[in-house]
This record gives C-alpha cells, structure tokens and sequence, in this order.
C-alpha cells in the first residue's frame, strides 16, 4: 500500500514471531498515513541523530586521558563557524519537519472529511460516509448507526473501503477512542462531541479500546474491531436488527451504569436522536440540554427567576453527589416543551456551542434565532424517575 | 595550589581584605517583587477562568442581574483612597515620624475594612438570593476570583495591624521600614489586581 | 447506593476506623516494615542522643548547605517508595496475563500509578534538584549564603511535609486513582469521592508553596549576591542553569497552585469549574495543569544540564565550548519552554492549525537542545577524558538522552501522535528523557560534589556497580516499552489477554529488576563511602581538578564558605585563579556576618502539615485551630528581629590554621 510497507517489516523480522506491530502495520489508509509519517520523521532525525552518537562514542574513545598522542588544547572553547554548523543543523532538519508536521497535521486533521480511500484512490462521487456515534460509558463502549437504526455495545464493524465518519462522545469522564489499525485516536469527553473520520482498506478483525484511563474498569473498556467486506457488512446489520433488545432512553440510562468487562451486545432499534440527547447531557428527562442552555446563556441567562430553575440530583450514575461545603448537587431543569426539546436537541447537535463570532462587548451580538420561551417559567417539572 | 607557580604577569585581586557589608535584608525588595509576580501569576490564572467561563449562566443570572454598579464604585473608592493613604504613611515614614505613620497606617486600615465590608455584604446579598458559587460556572468564577482579591486584602490587613504593633514597640527602624517598603507593594499591586477586577468582571459585565 | 458526601464526625470528621487498610494484606506488611524501620531509626537516634544534636545542627539549620543536603537526602528517600511503587507496576503487568487478574486489584493498582507518577516528579526529582542548587549555587557564586536563609529552611520542611502526606496516604485511607495529573471530571467529587485526591491536592499544595519560596529565594541570592566582578556572562553553566530553572518554577508554579485551588474548590464547596454540569469545562483544567506541566519538564532537566556541562568541561579538563551559545540555548529553551503545553493534548482535537503550530514550537525547542549536545561533544574533542564516575554518567546520558528526544521529536508530530499518544510509546519517551536525563544527571552531579559536601569521595566501585546496573536495566526497562507502544499497547492498563505482548513485560520487569539492583548499589556505595572514608578523604578540597568557585574552599566548606569574598576574572573561576597564582590568605581575617538557626521553619511546615491532613479528613476543628495556629506562628516569627550574629575572627582563623594543617600535610604525602 505504500513505499514505506518494507521498513514496516523489520521490526516484525527482528522481533520473534507473533507480535503484531499494528501501528506500523495498519490497515486503514489514515493510520497508514499516520505511520509513514512516523517513519519519515524518525529517517530524518536519524540524520543527525546517528552522527551525535557516533561522534559521542568515538570522541570518548580517543581524547580518553590514557590516549597522550591525541591532540590536547585546554584553552580551545570557541569557533564561529562550528557554532555555526551546530546551530544550523538542527535548525534545518526542524525546517524539513516542521513543513512536513503543518501539512501532514492538516492533511490528517481528524476532522476533515476524507477525499480518497487509499493512495491513489479518490472517495467515489456517489458513496456518502458512514455516520457512527461512538459513546464511551463506564467502561463499555456504544455505537451506534443512525442510518441503519441499530447499536452495538463492544462491538464496532465498519464496511471496507467506505469513508466512516465518527461521531464521539462519553457520558461521564473523559476518554479516548482509539482503534490502532484504523485511525489515531481522539479523546471522549462528555458534554461535547469529537470527531473522527476513517476507512478501513482490508477485511479484517483486530480491537479498539480507551486510550485514556477512565477509572477502575479502564482495562476491560475494549471492544472488537471488524472491518468487513460490503455484503459481509449487510449481514452483520441483519445480525444486529434482529436482537429484541431496543435502545431507548431508559435502557442508555440503565447501560451507562458502571459495569466492567461487559460482552457484546446488540440493540434491533434505536431510539432516534438519542445520540444528540447524550451530547446534550439531557437524556435524563427533566434536564436541560446543553444546546438550550447555551442558546440561553448566550441571551444574557434567565434572569434572577434562573436561580432557582434547579432540582436536587437524585440518579446519578456512582452516588448521590454533593460537597461537604456546598451541599446536595443539582441539576438544571429544561424550560423547553418535549416537543421543543427533540427539536432544539436534533438542530443543535450539528453545533452543540454558539458559533457566534466573539465581539466587542459594546455590540449587539449577531442576529439569534430566539427559542420559544414561556413567558414565565414554568413550574420545574419532577424528573421521571424520583 | 602548592603546585601553582606564580606567572610573570603582575598578580590580580583575587579576594576582598575588607569584609564588605551585606546590608541585611538587601534583596528583599527584589524578593518580593519576584513574589508579588508569582501572585499576579495566580491573579492571571483566575481572570483566565473567568475569561473562559464568565458567559457560562447555566440558564441563571448574569452580571446585569446581579452587580450593583454604585457599590461596587464606591467599593473601588475605599481601595483607591487606602492607596492614597498608604502613600502618606510611606511619606511620613521617610519623614520619620513614627505617630504621623500610624496614624496614615490606620487610616489605610479602616478604609481596608470599609472595603471588605462592603464586599462581605455584596456576597452576602448575592448568596441570599440564591446567586451562589455552586449556582453557576460564571458564578464560580466571580466568586472565586473577586474572593482572592478579598483575602488577599483580609491578609494585608492583618500584616498592617502586625506592622502596626511592631513600628509601635520599635519605631521606624531600618527592619521596620524594610516591612512597611515591603506591604506598600502589596497593598498597591492589590490595588492594580483591583483596577483589573473592576473593569473586566464589572464594567465589562455590565455591558456584556 | 453509598450517600455521598458521607456523614462526617464532628471529631473525626469522615475519618473512620475504616480507613486503615487492614484488609489489604500489601500494605499491611508494608506498614509493619515501615514503622518497624521507622522505631529502630527513631530508637538508634534516642538511643545516641541525637535528637540535640540532629535539632539544632541539622533541623533548624539555615545554612544552605544543610539545607540541600537534607532535600537530598529526603529525595532519595522517596525515589525508594517511588520505586517501590515501580516494581510493583513492572511485576503486576508481567503477571497479569492469560486470564490472571495478576496481584493487584484494580483499586490498588490505580493509586500505585498515581502515586508512582507524583512522588518520583515533585519528591525525588524535584528535591534532588532542589537539593543540588541549593548546595551549589551560593558556593559557585562566592556567596555565603542564599539571600533569604529562614525561608529557606521553611521551604525545605514544606516540601518535607507534603512528601509525609503523601506517605501518610498509604497507611490511613488511600491516595488518589486519577493518574498523575488527575484530570477531571475523573478527579471530581462525583467520580472519585474519596479522600485520595485529597491527599494528591494538599500534598502538592504544600510543597507547592516550598518550591515556589525557594524559586523565588534562589533567583535573588543568583542576581544579588554573586562575588565582585562575577557578571553575569562570568557565571558558571550550573548557575545559569539554576537561575533559568528558578525563573520557570516562579513563573510556573503559581498556576498549579491556582488550578488545584479551582479543583479543590469544585471538591469542597461545588462549584463548576471542571464539572460536566452548570457551565464547568474539563478541557479547561487540561490546559492549565500543562501550562504548569511543561516548564516543570525543564525545570528538572535544566539544572541537569548545567551539571553535565560542569562535569564535561571539568573531566575533559578543557574550558567549557562555546559558553555564550549555551547560555542562549538555556535562556531560549526557558522561553520554549511556555509556548508548547498543547502538545500533550494534539488528541483533544484543537484543530489543525493549533495543533500544527504546538507541534513546531516544540520541535523548535529542540534545536537550543541539540546545541548543547554539540557543546558538550566539543568540550570532550581535544580533551583529555578522566572517566570517573561523574563522566562516565555523562556519556551514558548523551547516548540515551538522544533517543529520548528523537521520540520526544516524534511524538510532536501531530499525526504520529495521534497514533503514539497515552501508549507505551509515550511512557517510554519519557522516562527516556527523565531517567537518562534527569535521574542520570543527578547521580553524576551527586558523585561530583559528594566529595565537595563531605570531604571524602564515594566508592568507586560499587557507584560502578550502580552506574552499570542503572544503564543496562533502563535499557532492558523501556526499550520494550517503545516496542509495545508500537504494537498499540497503552497505559495504565492492569491486564492483559494477549500473550504475544507477555515477553515485552517480561523484559521490561527485569529491567526493573537491574534498577533496582542498581538502587541497591548505590545505597551500598553510601554505606561504603562512609565506612571507608579515612581512605577516601579528600583534603585539598579539588579531588577533580575543578574549574569553578566551590572548589577554591575546604570540603566540607566552613559555615561561611569563604574566609574572604573572592573576587572574579574569569569565568571558569578557579581555574583561572589556579593558572594565575592565587595563594590562600593566611592572616587578616574578619568577623563574619551570618544567620541565626531557628525553629520556626520546621514548627510552621509541621502546622501546614496538621491542616492538610484535617482538610482532607474534613476535620474542621483541627483545620480551624492549625490555621489559627499558622498565623499565629507566623506573625510571632516576625516579632523575632535577632537573627543574624557574628562568626568571632578567631573562630574564622582558627578553622582556616585548620585547613592550613590539612594542606600542609597534604603536600608532604
């Protein structure tokens, strides 16, 4: 797949037999790309590398104090033109790398859409991406297909050579969504969303996992990797719509309950915008979505009548939450109608914060679509499952 | 050395007979002012927070429902004047009038008071109504870096009572002017924190 | 569902019998050797009647060289439960494969990592270093003593203090399980509610504050009191190294102070400032904790720097090459040094552009740092090598350390850190860096001037028994590490399930294994010295035929360091002075003004101590009562205006007839 594959196999040639060098040796042309990058880095400072070493060793060998025909000038401590050459040396590797690291860091930036699937072979015209949503819980991994309307837990497959872009958040502390074969990694971080965009070039089964440790079940948080040709795709789709299980609002807040080593499961049905609703930090019924917030705080906040738009916490996922000094935690209650809410929550996921550009505080913010507030609030609703 | 054989060159100076004094405490104003830096680092960190939080409501107040403008000037006022008089007290001090020095010290004390009060009272009244630090990240914020200032200036004012006593039992001597050197600088680098208090967390927040 | 916060005691406060790990067997025997060590310490030191002695020559010291002697000897204290800690990773890892749990619950093993990373930065490496600035630096610059003694003891015993916290975490209640830097929402009080990260912010809070003193303490004493004529392109390397060093930890520290002051907040009081919920933005505590972190890096590996310079250029017996370039070097990499915290987050996804430019300031840094590395190559060219122990860690370190940072280059590279970031890769960059730089650096600088300190030098063989177990081992230790990150493995994981990944561990634990031998070994060294030391005394003074200031006086210095203040020519001081026909004054001595001893450092570190220990317990009344306490101290410490006293002329003489004797003596054997 590319000119680098041959250094690739040394290591493997070296090593003994079975290990799996897999961040040299990827099969998706991002972290293919990522690995020649590595490569080409690592040759370019060998460069100077390997001469420093050289010269450590052979100076310290031949000015040795036993050494007495080796030339000794104890007052020799300057000359322009060696500083010169040691100054520049690095200097222009640094220039070469540094070239190489701004194109190379836009070109895979994991944001950017891709334009090919392989070296040479550019994203067909009619083929759209892959939308997974990816939700690192306690300490299990989520994904779901929005498109085909199924979610596994554990398990992530992803057809050959079509663009796959992720959609990632996690529902409690931060971590990091890596799948060494296919792509770097990115972190998870609640309340916002990253993203990722990926293919898979050659069938394959290998593991993802949390690359940031998350707390006691950190070890057991990986999931299995399958990249699958298209048809063999479909079939696993079928596989997965047909478990009885759905993935409602109430079983996510039943499987984002810590639990460790957890097997793979499957859901037939997803409940739609759910995804929007975890970013949002909004499933629980009853609390405000981020979006609603940000487009309130961006107004200026509810006013003095917020202060007490807020309910004590009774379900969380650990414990019931608070502070010695503070007191019981709360949470925010939405103002929102549900109607709203899904609406507000489906239209601002695509921006989950104000893109508003930043201005003089004396200006008027730019135009705002207001949300449809009551005029009043309306009496905090109970959340659903005191 | 036994070994070193004196050179034809004619010999340098390489020690000093005299004992030359090092006035005690002869880097102290620079100590300080190195410390004064480290806790404008700590000031910077906190107004960073606000910068990044401040707008964070969490559907609750903002700055325009809660800040009292007038207060808050007359706030800066008593921070302002017990500048003006801790210059005085500095002045005398040059002076050496002990009494006169005092009495400017305590004047810079009462209008420290005044200006903790004052603020005591803003949080007391912000907190009755519910506008607590758990209420929002804004208000976290506002309260954690309004709240330094203040014990920043809590901590002045206990060191110029202590200074107070000390100029009391021994008079302006060179240690004691040293102190009172070294407080001044603190109690105008509050009054700079201040200014930057002032103008981004108020001013800016009433018109944000 | 456990009800969190618990309910406190007003006594107590949330400290309960069940606090102590009596249940797990590990620690439990770890306490028993611990406190069986720590009574037959205590009991010797009574028994000898020390305690008059240790008090008053030692804990109330003001002398500097006291002082830095004690941060290293606190130091290597802790590089032994640091360590310890190591091992206990290296050997879990290497058993928890083909179904094995290996040895160590999850719980356990949490706070291991934790503690393993925070000990062996802020209470070995830091102390070390500390230690060795503050007993070089006054002597290089011709001074007798730092600019502000008293608190310079102060911050020796609140470092001390927030070293026993954290030791005190491992016998009552547990330490954090954050990893070292305990990011929220993680470090929160909804995801970690016990009192670990308690510990982890109070420890450091406390000895935050001795760092920071003692920054502040060492830029003055380097600015205002340098011998006449010692400007500042005169100074040696060492002292540049320092200042720059000081100028991050005065710079730096005030924002780790600062953001666990934020984080202890979100802990105690609820506010949001890292919390998912009401605004707070995690992110936020990312950038500020690396804002910090970064010039922490430097700050240990600069003053490292200058050793290896000193030590060069003093084995090579040659002047230092290119001194100006080095100097710039260090005062451009200060700089860098602020300008590249993101690149510990590429993966938070900044954006390219952000992204791009961290990755290029930090591959920037790495030229002044390849400079150096020529320096020192061209210091030994036309040289005449002494391989004692000091060099031969030095050319251990230029060999190691370049690999260090090649991967260090690497994994600025954005893209490649993508793939490389939190894996092994990463922990083997680093400790690439920190051990053959940092700790390599401290045991060349700790055999250079323990003759200095002590007046006898250290064993030669067994410092090679040490220097050679140290290296074969670091090797054996993280090579496998860089393999395994390039086979994906990542960090902080307890358990494995792919066999192929076993051997890797298995080499790497028996790395551990040979560091440990080499820790071993240079504990014996020590041991050794010490017993031998008639044989290995060293009265000239100059064992290595030094170049710089600290080896013109006695070893050990007298407590005034020099009878006269030396006047400077050159920059390689000594040498000069040597070359040019100094001869030691032998008469006309003065008094000499010096600093009172007091208790007041140690008495006011041990009350943080106290209040540290109740705010992590939420014991209010012992909180209220040692804040109380602490001030009180404090403002009593400055009612105290008796601090300084004169050394009498003839003491002065007397000592100096002393050294006269030595010498003599010297010259006839």
């Amino acid at each position: 797949m590319s000119r680098f594959r041959p250094i690739a196999v040394l290591p493997l040639l070296l090593a003994l037999g079975g290990c799996n060098f897999v961040v040299l040796d990827p099969t998706g042309d991002i972290a293919a790309q990522q690995r020649d990058l590595l490569v080409v880095s690592t040759l370019l400072m060998l460069l100077i590398i390997l001469p420093v070493m050289a010269l450590t060793v052979f100076f310290a060998w031949k000015y040795r104090q036993s050494n007495t025909t080796a030339r000794y000038e104890p007052d020799w401590h300057h000359s322009t033109q060696l500083e010169l050459v040691i100054w520049a040396a690095p200097l222009l590797i640094i220039i070469c790398l540094g070239a190489l690291t701004w194109m190379g860091t836009h070109l895979l930036d994991p944001y950017r859409p891709l334009d090919r699937i392989a070296a040479d072979t550019p994203v067909p015209a009619d083929v759209k991406p892959l939308e997974i949503q990816v939700v690192a819980l306690d300490w299990k991994w989520l994904f779901i297909y929005p498109e085909q309307g199924v979610a596994t837990v554990n398990q992530l497959a992803v057809p050959v050579d079509r663009p796959v872009s992720f959609r990632i958040t996690s529902s409690s502390v931060m971590n990091a969504f890596y799948v060494p074969t296919l792509a770097g990694m990115i972190y998870a971080m609640p309340g916002m969303e990253t993203k990722l965009h990926a293919v898979a070039n050659a069938p394959g089964e290998s593991r993802g996992f949390s690359a940031n440790y998350s707390g006691a079940g950190f070890s057991g948080m990986f999931f299995g990797f399958k990249a699958l040709p298209a048809a063999e795709f479909d079939a696993w789709l079928a596989e997965n719509r047909a478990s009885a299980e759905g993935l409602t609002k109430a079983a996510y807040l039943e499987l984002e309950k810590p639990s460790e080593n957890v097997p793979v499961r499957r859901f037939g049905t997803v409940e739609p915008a759910l995804f929007n609703a975890v970013v949002n930090m909004c499933v629980d019924t009853g609390k405000m979505c981020m979006a609603e917030m940000t487009a309130i705080d961006a107004r200026g906040g509810l006013g003095l009548a917020g202060i007490h738009n807020v309910l004590p916490l009774t379900y969380d996922k650990y414990a019931r939450r608070g502070t010695v000094l503070g007191g019981k935690a709360g949470y925010v209650v939405g103002v929102c109608s549900p109607e709203e809410l899904a609406q507000r929550t489906v239209s601002a996921a695509t921006s989950p914060r104000s893109l508003a550009p930043v201005k003089g505080a004396g200006l008027a913010l730019p135009g705002f679509t207001p949300i449809s507030l009551p005029a009043a609030p309306a009496g905090p609703r109970a959340p659903s499952n005191i | 050395m036994s070994t070193a054989t004196t050179t034809a060159t004619e010999r340098p100076v390489f020690y000093e007979v005299e004992e030359h004094a090092h006035p005690e405490g002869s880097s102290t104003a620079l100590g300080f002012w190195i410390y004064l830096m480290s806790d404008c680092l700590i000031f910077a960190c906190l107004f960073a927070v606000y910068g990044v939080l401040g707008s964070n409501y969490a559907a609750g107040p903002g700055p325009k429902d809660l800040f009292e403008l007038p207060l808050v000037a007359l706030n800066t006022t008593m921070l302002l004047l017990s500048s003006i008089t801790y210059g005085f007290a500095m002045l005398t001090m040059e002076k050496n009038r002990v009494r006169q020095t005092q009495i400017w010290l305590a004047i810079t004390g009462l209008f420290g008071l005044a200006f903790l009060g004052i603020e005591l009272h803003e949080f007391h009244t912000l907190i009755e109504m519910g506008a607590t630090p758990q209420r929002s990240a804004f208000l976290s914020a506002f309260f954690t870096l309004v709240g330094t200032h203040g014990l920043h200036v809590t901590f002045g004012t206990i060191w110029l009572v202590t200074l107070m006593v000390q100029v009391g039992r021994r008079g302006l001597i060179a240690s004691n002017r040293r102190r009172l050197m070294c407080l001044s600088m603190f109690w105008h680098f509050l009054d700079v924190i201040w200014i930057g208090v002032f103008t981004f967390v108020y001013l800016m927040g009433m018109l944000r | 569902m456990t009800e969190y916060p618990v309910p406190t005691s007003p006594i107590f406060g949330r400290l309960t019998l069940d606090a102590l790990p009596l249940h797990e067997p590990i620690v439990v025997v770890t306490f028993l050797v611990v406190a069986m060590g720590g009574i037959a310490v205590l009991g010797a030191i009574t028994y000898f009647r020390l305690w008059g002695y240790l008090w008053k020559e030692w804990f109330t010291s003001v002398d500097h060289k006291k002082i830095g002697i004690m941060y290293m000897v606190l130091g290597i204290i802790m590089l032994l439960r640091g360590f310890a800690d190591a091992i206990m990773m290296r050997a879990q890892q290497a058993i928890a494969f083909n179904g094995s749990e290996g040895y160590l619950p999850a719980h356990h093993y949490d706070q291991i990592f934790t503690a393993h990373g925070m000990i062996m930065i802020f209470f070995v490496a830091m102390p070390l270093v500390t230690g060795l600035m503050n007993f070089v630096v006054p002597l290089q610059i011709g001074a007798r003593d730092v600019s502000f003694p008293f608190l310079n003891n102060f911050s020796f015993w609140m470092t001390t203090c927030g070293a026993v916290l954290v030791m005190a975490s491992l016998f009552i209640g547990e330490f954090a399980k954050t990893g070292w830097l305990a990011y929220p929402p993680l470090s929160g009080i909804g995801y970690s509610p016990d009192p670990g990260v308690d510990y982890y912010i109070w420890a450091l809070q406390i000895a935050g504050v001795g760092t920071l003193l003692s920054g502040v303490n060492l830029i003055c004493t380097i600015v205002k009191m340098r011998a006449p004529g010692m400007t500042m392109m005169k100074m040696p390397v060492f002292t540049w190294t320092a200042l720059c060093t000081n100028v991050l930890i005065v710079a730096a520290f005030p924002v780790l102070t600062a953001v666990l002051v934020l984080l202890s907040l979100d802990r105690y009081v609820g506010t949001n400032f890292f919390t998912n919920d009401f605004g707070g933005n995690p992110m936020m505590y990312v950038n500020l904790i690396w804002i910090w972190g970064h010039p922490e890096v430097y700050i240990l590996i600069l003053p490292v720097f200058g050793i290896f310079s000193e030590v060069t250029s003093t084995f090579s017996g040659k002047k230092l090459f290119g001194y100006t370039s080095m100097v710039y070097a260090t005062v451009v990499i200060t700089i860098l040094s602020y300008l590249v915290w993101l690149h510990h987050f590429f993966t938070m996804g900044s954006g390219a552009s952000v992204n791009s430019f961290f990755g290029i300031t930090t591959m920037i840094i790495s030229i002044p740092t390849g400079a150096k590395m020529f320096n020192w190559l061209f210091t030994m060219y036309r040289g005449r090598i002494r391989f004692e122990l000091p060099m031969m860690w030095t050319i251990a370190f230029m060999l190691t350390f370049v690999i260090g940072g090649m991967t260090g280059v690497l994994l600025a590279v954005p893209p490649a850190d993508f793939v490389l970031h939190n894996s092994l890769f990463l922990v083997a960059h680093f400790h690439n860096v920190i051990i053959g730089g940092v700790v390599f650096g401290l045991f060349a600088g700790m055999a250079y001037w323990f003759p200095k300190a002590f007046g006898f030098r250290l064993n030669e063989f067994w410092g090679k028994c040490s220097f050679w177990f140290w290296v074969v081992g670091f090797y054996f230790a993280f090579m496998p590490l860089y393999v395994l990150g390039l086979m994906g493995v990542t960090r902080r994981l307890r358990v494995f399930d792919d066999p192929s990944l076993h051997i890797w561990f298995i080499l790497a634990a028996f790395g551990a294994f040979l560091i440990a031998l080499g820790i071993a070994c240079f504990l014996v060294q020590i041991f050794v010295s010490i017993r031998d030391r008639e044989k290995l005394r060293d009265v000239t003074g100059d064992p290595w035929n030094g170049r710089t200031l600290e080896w013109a006086t006695s070893s050990p210095p007298p407590d005034y360091n020099f009878a006269f203040t030396p006047v400077i020519h050159d920059g390689d001081a000594w040498a000069d002075m040597k070359s040019r026909g100094y001869t030691r004054p032998l008469e006309g001595f003065r008094p000499i003004h010096m600093p009172k001893n007091t208790g007041a450092g140690i008495i006011l570190a041990g009350i943080c101590l106290v209040l540290g220990f109740a705010l992590v317990w939420y014991i209010w009344w012992l909180a209220a009562l040692s804040f109380v306490a602490l001030l009180v101290v404090a403002i009593g410490h400055t009612f105290d205006y008796n601090r300084d006293f004169f050394i009498p002329a003839d003491e002065v003489a007397r000592c100096e007839a002393e050294r006269t004797r030595l010498l003599a003596g010297q010259v006839q054997a």
